[in-house]
């Protein structure tokens, strides 16, 4: 009997393990990451690589990053980039969703599929002629210029108009019927009952233009006008010297830190948006 | 004019002003929509179709850079240039085997991953975050991780490799290898995420049908290959989409990491436009390249779609 029960728990407790194993390494980049970035330089016997924290753990790795990296003009930068363009973002994604959902017009359909166009064709793909068209319109080196490819959002409206699309219409039918007008019912009424989907919109996003690189990189020129991920992009290829490794850990960890803890307070919020924003098709 | 008779006219003029701006409402109301659409047509106009017909245009012309000669027509030259062009298809090979290196292993282990956690124990919450965590951080963050994790005889791999009596290769210089790393990368930070839809696509595998594939003594592996993976292959279909698009549209670690060395080992076809415009100033290249991805793209989208709707039939 005993022994038919160790056979029985013996492959899950293998597959425990082996999960481990695999979490353990999944975890590793990032366990380095903490541990380098608290070490103070030279200290540990083990070496830089090591991931154990035989050592007193110190903040000078952080002052130093913050110092030579100018990371708080990244971050105002981001954080201006990020805000200013969901603020945008809300406005025609919410206005172009309430159109497709609520409103019946010659053409709905095709203009439709036109915004759909934008989910094949990513602004990515495209960095060559919106650059040029940056430049045309004067936006070169500047934030408004790395915001203006994304102020317009197929993803966005769909998930708005799935989002409204949902919502009862007896709350906006009592309150056309007492003589309020569409954009009233849109804001005291809609929005309000629409928030998750604004929210779950919000959080991808906000992931989205935080971690984005190669259009801000072509976009911005002046050192003043950067943002987070050049800035360590930067930091990166000049910290090839073994000595700047903790600063350069410290770094990468102050770039990361604000999506990382985001997530792990709001996990259950995180992860139907980004379920969502995949079920899009 | 008898007082009734002046009543009845004001009514009948009260009547067509009431009526005309009935109408002019109903006419605003008409327009709504479209004014509605009108700020995001705008900017989609902008970014998203005229950068179209500008590749169109530009990929046509040859307008060297710095000589101050004026744009000549070429036809086609640019896309015979990019085409008989080494390094472009190194690139288009080389994110062949990038796409096709990243995506097989990502949606082995996304799946596996989803197995382990999707029940809502205190542990796998632990681990869905571990495995969710690479997905969130910048690409540019990951490659400098990654640039310390690969860096030869002192980097996080070689030092606890050689702690197993081990030695690796040069992880990014070396050009057969350097291709590797980078697939290495991105698997680690893009596993995780297509977890998630897993996670979602694993709770309409009808239970009905597990219990009765549990009781006619299927054992694990047959209800994987029989019962669980054709429920899940609308899934399959929709993450090998999403996966392949961002496969073609990323560079960003290839920027921090390699800038598409050794000897063009790790240059991807974005990469390739991305010089070819902002380092070469070669903008007709840029276009034709960037036309011919863009074709790969819509391809892939379209004909994704069909091959879903055709998935879509078969199961209702």
């Amino acid at each position: 009997m005993a022994r038919h029960q160790l056979a029985r728990r013996l492959p899950g407790a293998m597959l425990v393990a082996l999960l481990s194993a695999v979490a353990f390494l999944w975890a590793s980049p990032f366990l380095w990451t903490v541990v380098a970035s608290f070490r103070p330089e030279g200290a540990g016997s083990a070496g830089m690589a090591s991931l154990l924290p035989d050592f007193t753990p110190t903040l000078e790795n952080f002052r130093n990053a913050l110092e030579s990296g100018t990371f708080g003009l990244y971050y105002v930068n981001t954080l201006v980039v990020v805000t200013g363009l969901l603020a945008v973002q809300c406005v025609t994604v919410s206005l172009a969703g309430y159109a497709f959902a609520r409103l019946r017009f010659p053409g709905r359909d095709a203009l439709f599929y036109a915004f759909l166009l934008q989910l094949m064709l990513v602004p990515p793909a495209l960095i060559v002629p919106n650059l040029r068209t940056v430049v045309d319109l004067g936006l070169y080196d500047s934030l408004p210029g790395v915001m203006a490819p994304y102020f317009a959002s197929a993803f966005g409206t769909f998930l708005m108009r799935q989002t409204f699309l949902a919502l009862p219409r007896d709350f906006e039918e009592a309150a056309a019927i007492d003589g309020a007008p569409w954009w009233a019912i849109v804001w005291y009424v809609l929005l309000p009952m629409a928030k998750p989907g604004l929210i779950a919109f919000a959080i991808v996003s906000v992931t989205a233009h935080w971690n984005e690189f190669l259009w801000p990189l072509m976009v911005i020129n002046s050192p003043a006008n950067q943002t987070l991920t050049i800035g360590l992009a930067a930091f990166t290829r000049g910290a090839e010297g073994g000595k700047e490794w903790g600063v350069l850990a410290a770094g990468t960890l102050l770039v990361m830190a604000p999506l990382a803890v985001a997530f792990v307070t709001f996990q259950r919020r995180f992860v139907d948006s980004f379920v969502f924003s995949g079920v899009k098709g | 004019m008898s007082v009734a008779g002046a009543t009845g006219a004001l009514e009948s003029v009260q009547d067509r002003l009431r009526a005309k701006a009935t109408s002019m409402r109903r006419r605003r109301m008409r327009l709504l929509p479209y004014a509605l659409l009108a700020p995001s047509l705008l900017f989609l106009a902008l970014f998203t179709y005229l950068p179209i017909v500008r590749v169109l245009v530009d990929s046509l012309f040859d307008k060297p850079h710095g000589t101050g000669a004026g744009e000549a027509f070429v036809g086609l030259g640019n896309y015979a240039r990019v085409l008989a062009d080494p390094a472009f298809r190194q690139a288009a090979l080389n994110n062949l085997v990038y796409a096709l290196g990243v995506l097989i292993p990502t949606l082995v282990l996304a799946l596996a991953f989803a197995l382990a956690v999707q029940r809502s124990t205190r542990l796998s919450a632990v681990l869905r975050t571990i495995f969710f965590l690479p997905s969130l951080v910048p690409l540019v963050a990951a490659a400098s991780l990654f640039f310390f994790i690969f860096l030869p005889g002192v980097g996080l791999l070689d030092h606890y490799l050689a702690k197993l009596g081990l030695s690796g290769p040069n992880w990014l210089g070396n050009s057969d290898v350097a291709l590797w790393s980078v697939i290495g990368l991105t698997v680690w930070k893009n596993a995780g995420y297509y977890m998630l839809f897993y996670i979602a696509g694993l709770q309409n595998v009808p239970r009905d049908t597990l219990e009765a594939a549990m009781i006619d003594g299927a054992n694990a592996w047959q209800r994987l290959r029989f019962v669980i993976l054709p429920a899940l292959a609308p899934t399959t279909a929709f993450v090998t989409v999403i996966a392949l698009i961002q496969l073609l549209t990323s560079v960003d670690h290839v920027i921090v990491l390699t800038r598409g060395g050794p000897s063009n080992a790790t240059n991807l076809v974005l990469y390739y436009i991305f010089q070819a415009a902002h380092e070469n100033f070669e903008y007709g290249k840029a276009a034709a390249a960037t036309l011919i991805s863009v074709a790969v793209l819509l391809a892939l989208s379209l004909g994704s779609l069909r091959v879903m709707e055709r998935g879509a039939r078969g199961n209702g």
